[in-house]
């Protein structure tokens, strides 16, 4: 879902740069704030398994491919202010070193993949948890519902992006990005609840992390 | 001397290297947004970037693909680790400093 630069305009791309950067100067602090020796390594490998993961596009339907975003997944291991910090890490390098995503779009793609992953997940997830019961099943369905609406709820806030840059009628790209994103968030979900399942069963300590 | 101890953190960073190694598998269609963009006809108005250093998750200079996308998977993946684990423990010292607390080492 990385834009590449061309399909946003000058009042977007700033807007978007603006939320963003505001997001990350908070994030930082919160982080300051709360980050405990333990949150060092967990940041570090959620980082590079979001990296690695999201190499490997899945096929979906109709020669279409989609792949992991994992905000969800950090969000509800660490908190939506971690997980912001640990997607912009990503994304900035995935801009400036693989030129995946447009410098420019930058701002845009931390603002879908960061900030409304993040935390759109991280808002679902704590109330199914907290209307199902903080259980394994609670955390699953939870980790399915909140990683599928970070992706589809992501991929609308492109299609606003498109519409707004006078690139695509919102007519045309909602319908379309939330058709398509609709099912790579199955693939999100299903990713998130097995990673999840196997922090569960290998280090259940590592579920009990303060949240930044 | 001391011996180092593994931790968890250890074996999940060489279970993320492994993952990279499965790059080459990954589908080459075009992702949502790119099929978005065919469809609706505005993928034209996608800029190249102005500068590339390993485009496409492929290292360049190397003819076989599988290992090209390899090695991009291993260089971003254990340096997206570097980069990340830098950040969080900057962000533990300024805080220790901050709060006058010793850096607590485990």
């Amino acid at each position: 879902m990385h834009i590449p630069d061309g399909f946003l305009s000058v009042p977007t791309v700033a807007t978007t740069y603006v939320i963003s950067a505001s997001g990350l100067g908070y994030s930082l602090r919160a982080a300051r704030k709360k980050m405990g020796e333990k949150h060092v390594p967990m940041l570090g490998i959620l980082a590079a398994f979001v990296f690695a993961a999201q190499m490997l596009n899945f096929p979906i339907a109709g020669g279409t491919s989609g792949h992991f975003l994992g905000a969800a997944l950090a969000a509800i291991l660490l908190g939506p202010w971690a997980a912001l910090l640990i997607m912009a890490c990503v994304l900035i390098l995935q801009c400036l070193i693989f030129q995946d995503g447009g410098v420019l779009a930058l701002g845009a793609n931390i603002f879908n993949m960061g900030v409304i992953g993040s935390f759109s997940a991280y808002l679902i997830y704590s109330m199914t948890t907290r209307i199902i019961g903080y259980n394994r099943r609670g955390m699953l369905v939870g980790g399915f519902a909140a990683a599928w609406a970070s992706v589809f709820l992501a991929a609308t806030a492109c299609s606003i992006e498109l519409w707004a840059s006078g690139t695509s009628p919102i007519s045309i790209a909602f319908p379309a990005m939330a058709g398509w994103h609709a099912l790579i968030g199955i693939g999100e979900g299903l990713i998130t609840t097995a990673v999840l399942g196997l922090v569960t069963v290998a280090r259940k300590d590592l579920l009990a992390m303060e949240r930044i | 001397m001391k011996k180092m101890r593994v931790k968890w953190w250890h074996i999940a960073l060489l279970l993320c290297l492994a993952l990279a190694l499965f790059s080459p598998l990954a589908s080459g269609s075009p992702d949502g947004l790119e099929k978005v963009a065919e469809d609706k006809g505005f993928i034209e108005e996608a800029h190249e970037a102005p500068f590339q250093v390993i485009a496409d998750y492929m290292f360049p200079g190397i003819a076989n693909e599988a290992l090209a996308t390899i090695l991009a998977g291993l260089i971003g993946t254990a340096g997206i680790f570097v980069i990340t684990y830098g950040a969080a423990r900057l962000i533990r010292l300024g805080k220790d400093k901050k709060t006058g607390k010793p850096v607590k080492q485990e």
